[in-house]
């Protein structure tokens, strides 16, 4: 007689997540072994896995894609710059910030996500466009001038750069942890279910909206939190930068080409976006045509970005996220 | 008073060359429900053509457009057949993906070749470009501004008796129903589709010469002209044409209001009504459902 | 004259298999019926004929040129058209405007829209109507009428009775008449058994995608082709109890 169980680990998923987790303990002592300059790049790579992590949520996941997240990240750093100048200390206001505008984005979700598919993608463009015009408004910020987050001065040059870089891991991971248990859980079969046919997945009681107007507050909350330790790194916020569409093409470049909808695919994503700005970054324009040429080619012929096209073609999962079948004989 | 009235005039002129820029947005999303997020920075290409053709060779916008038209219609052939054809049979998510690094490339390709100073096609109209007509109570009315809103009228005219009168036209409103019941009757619903798309480029082509004769454009223009098109579509009524004139006169003169009360109200009060009429409009269709539904229940 | 012949096709449904193997003849004038229970893959046979689902396998050859890669909007200048189950008008559009659509191939023939008006008195009536607010008899009527607009040799009818009441269907199947009578060759796909039997000059009954017979329409009795619907004789054939 067969018998038929549903399994969630494989022996490579489990050796997969033992290895995340070494990775995760190595990393966190970096910056006792490494040197200024690392420091400061591996930071940077954190933020842009955190983008990439958020965007891929709200597009693999919710089906959502949007033009705007640049929003929260500019929102994020504008809540820590103005929490810290008020007197709140510096690390827990980039918390405290990130937290803030995941309560805004409360309304704007219950708001936005009536929108149909292009509507929503620049609709939220276009609340990026008002959060960056109203931050202007602000006597502190001095319209595109800018200020700095001056209570950063209170740390030496070393223990600022090894505590942001520790939030930014801290972050990361926490919000890469966040993700994956949410994934097993519930709301990562409601995903699925949404993203194959939301109809469907409607009429046998996924709570459909539920499920959007998470993630779509997560998302926001992960890139305030990524704004928030930008301005940290940088100490300078000036709107224009912060609010500039150009995050958006980041984040589109990472997780399109990483692999739109899996887990490992955004963190390839952004490990790549990583390596070719290293490399690239000085070019200037060429570099932006590489990146949006890029984009649109993997749009195109590879929608489901390397990550997904491996993982379709070889049938592997690194990290258990989903279930299978195992029949086995009695 | 008099200024108020001068403000609304200007808003409503202004109206008229958002009406144009957003007709080939609106159309496109009516025939092939694609948004290009490509639109702004197709614009602003026309734009740097007529301005190229003005430095190098001399010859004004208003003739030099006659060069540019079959150009970009081209050129939106071509977008068709590469961009906008493969990403219909990829889903709903790729247009938006694909046509927003489009204009990533095209953005920063314009910045390679021309740079970062700002341009204008003004110097290349004389005076035209400032001569207003002086109407009794102190009221100036730009020959210019006039010029773009007739010629939104015109454009939308246009595209409205193309889609109701020819052939032409009863097969792109066909393929945009029914692709698939459209090939059943004989339309070849691709090359229907890349001529849509070439006609929404041809309007785009006038939007971007409307834009360099009325203001100063720079490579990076195309997302800002993007956004108002958008709003303009939006407040109007998506699926619309005429409705986007309508969309495009209430950006405009909230605009020019939000103007006189800050130097970001001009930007500001665009979005806010934006936001206001999108919101207005999701909580009447609910009131409306609503009262659909109770009006059905009542006996008799 | 054989005007249209099918060998060996075969068409997929993602991974299901509709159509398997099926060959058959159609000679001009003669009105074919394809009868079979749902699913037994006659919509998706048409549908591949018509050029709009694709082909996995097989051959079809239409007035002795092969067109099994010919896309659909050649194919109805060559004069193959199909009227689409569900009808499938242009909801936006007038039943005018429809009908004028329908001759977008630009075929040369007997139909036009005057003749149009003539032949479908009901249409006359309701010419410059939105398609969407259309009862359903009118929508088959403009259907079919959109179809003979582009003026084919070989009319494809698919489920011209779904959903209709039966007042409907037997104004439908009166305008048909008119069809058969002027040698239009058909291929009908219905639902209504004793409607086929009635109506066609030949029957191939479908199961699961196969050809299971075929024959005569006189010569067939109802019961003989309701057996082949469930596939009885199989069943009989090996003894094991249905």
């Amino acid at each position: 007689m067969q018998r038929t169980n549903v399994h969630r680990w494989t022996k490579l998923s489990i050796a997969s997540v033992c290895l995340v987790l070494v990775l995760q303990l190595l990393l966190a002592f970096a910056p006792l072994f490494l040197d200024a300059n690392a420091v400061d790049r591996l930071t940077t790579l954190f933020i842009y896995g955190i983008l990439a992590l958020m965007w891929n949520c709200l597009a693999g996941y919710g089906g959502l894609v949007s033009v705007g997240q640049q929003a929260f990240f500019g929102l994020g750093a504008y809540a820590a710059v103005r929490l810290a100048s008020a007197g709140v200390s510096v690390y827990p206001s980039l918390l405290l910030g990130a937290v803030l505008v995941a309560a805004i984005s409360i309304p704007v979700g219950i708001f936005m996500l009536r929108l149909r598919a292009g509507e929503f993608a620049i609709g939220m463009w276009v609340v990026a466009e008002l959060a960056h015009l109203l931050v202007n408004l602000d006597p502190l910020i001095q319209g595109e001038t800018g200020t700095s987050m001056i209570a950063l001065n209170a740390y030496d040059a070393d223990g600022r750069r090894a505590l942001t870089y520790w939030a930014a891991l801290a972050t990361m991971v926490g919000l890469a942890w966040l993700v994956f248990l949410l994934l097993r859980g519930r709301l990562g079969s409601a995903a699925q279910a949404i993203r194959d046919n939301e109809e469907a997945a409607s009429s046998v009681g996924v709570q459909v909206l539920v499920a959007k107007r998470t993630i779509f507050i997560l998302s926001a909350f992960g890139c305030a939190a990524a704004g928030a330790l930008w301005v940290a790194t940088t100490i300078s916020f000036q709107p224009k930068t912060y609010f500039s569409v150009q995050w958006s093409a980041y984040m589109i470049f990472m997780v399109l080409v990483g692999g739109i909808g899996t887990f490992e695919g955004p963190i390839i994503g952004a490990v790549l976006f990583f390596l070719v700005e290293t490399f690239f970054g000085a070019s200037g324009v060429w570099y932006m045509i590489g990146l949006g040429a890029t984009a649109l080619v993997f749009a195109l012929l590879l929608p489901r970005g390397i990550w997904g096209t491996f993982e379709a073609r070889y049938g592997i999962r690194l990290l258990p996220v989903g279930y299978f079948l195992r029949s086995h004989e009695e | 008073m008099t200024s108020w009235v001068n403000l609304i005039l200007q808003g409503a002129l202004l109206g008229g060359y958002y009406a144009l820029l957003a007709s080939g947005l609106s159309f496109l999303f009516g025939v092939m429900r694609i948004i290009n997020l490509a639109h702004g920075s197709l614009a602003v290409i026309a734009a740097y053509a007529l301005w190229f053709i003005a430095e190098r060779w001399g010859i004004g916008p208003f003739l030099g457009i006659l060069a540019v038209l079959p150009v970009m219609g081209g050129l939106g052939w071509l977008l068709h057949r590469t961009v906008f054809e493969r990403s219909l049979q990829g889903g709903e998510l790729v247009p938006i993906l694909s046509t927003f690094g489009l204009a990533t490339v095209v953005d920063n390709v314009m910045f390679q070749n021309f740079g970062a100073d700002t341009r204008s096609l003004a110097p290349y109209i004389d005076t035209f470009a400032y001569e207003s007509w002086n109407l009794p109570g102190d009221i100036y009315i730009g020959q210019l501004a006039v010029l773009v809103f007739a010629l939104a009228v015109l454009v939308l005219g246009g595209l409205h008796l193309l889609l109701l009168r020819t052939s032409l036209g009863r097969q792109i409103r066909a393929a945009a129903e029914d692709p698939d019941a459209a090939r059943l009757v004989g339309i070849n619903a691709h090359r229907i589709h890349g001529i849509a798309t070439a006609i929404a480029v041809m309007t785009v082509a006038l939007a971007g010469m409307s834009l360099g004769m009325r203001a100063t454009f720079d490579p990076y223009s195309g997302s800002q002209q993007l956004v108002f098109a958008f709003e303009a579509v939006v407040i109007g009524g998506a699926g619309s044409l005429w409705g986007t004139l309508v969309g495009g006169m209430i950006l405009g003169i909230a605009q020019s209001i939000g103007a006189q009360l800050n130097p970001q109200g001009f930007l500001i009060a665009g979005h806010l009504v934006f936001l206001v009429v999108l919101l207005a409009r999701l909580y009447a269709i609910d009131k409306l459902g609503t009262l659909m539904r109770q009006l059905r229940r009542q006996p008799g | 004259m054989t005007l249209l012949r099918v060998e060996g096709l075969s068409a997929v449904h993602g991974l299901l298999p509709a159509v398997r193997g099926v060959s058959f003849e159609i000679t001009e004038g003669e009105t074919l019926a394809l009868v079979g229970a749902n699913g037994a893959g006659k919509t998706t046979l048409l549908r591949v004929i018509a050029g709009v689902h694709p082909v996995a396998g097989g051959r079809i050859e239409f007035d002795g040129t092969e067109i099994t890669a010919l896309p659909a909007h050649r194919r109805v200048a060559d004069g193959i058209a199909l009227v689409p189950e569900g009808r499938r008008l242009f909801p936006g559009m007038t039943v005018e405007e429809n009908l004028r659509v329908g001759a977008t191939s630009g075929r040369p023939g007997a139909w036009s829209l005057d003749r149009m008006r003539e032949a479908f008195p009901q249409l006359a009536r309701i010419w410059q109507s939105k398609a969407s607010h259309l009862s359903g008899g009118e929508q088959q009527a403009t259907a079919i009428g959109r179809a003979l607009m582009a003026n084919p040799r070989l009319l494809l009818l698919d489920e011209v009775s779904l959903g209709l009441s039966p007042k409907a269907v037997d104004g439908v199947y009166d305008s048909l008449q008119h069809l058969k009578a002027a040698r239009t060759t058909t291929i009908l796909v219905e639902q209504d058994l004793n409607r086929s039997l009635a109506f066609a000059d030949r029957i191939i009954c479908l199961l699961e995608g196969r050809i299971v017979a075929q024959g005569i329409a006189a010569d067939m009795s109802r019961d003989q082709v309701m057996d082949h619907y469930f596939g009885a004789h199989r069943r009989a054939a090996h003894g094991v109890p249905a």
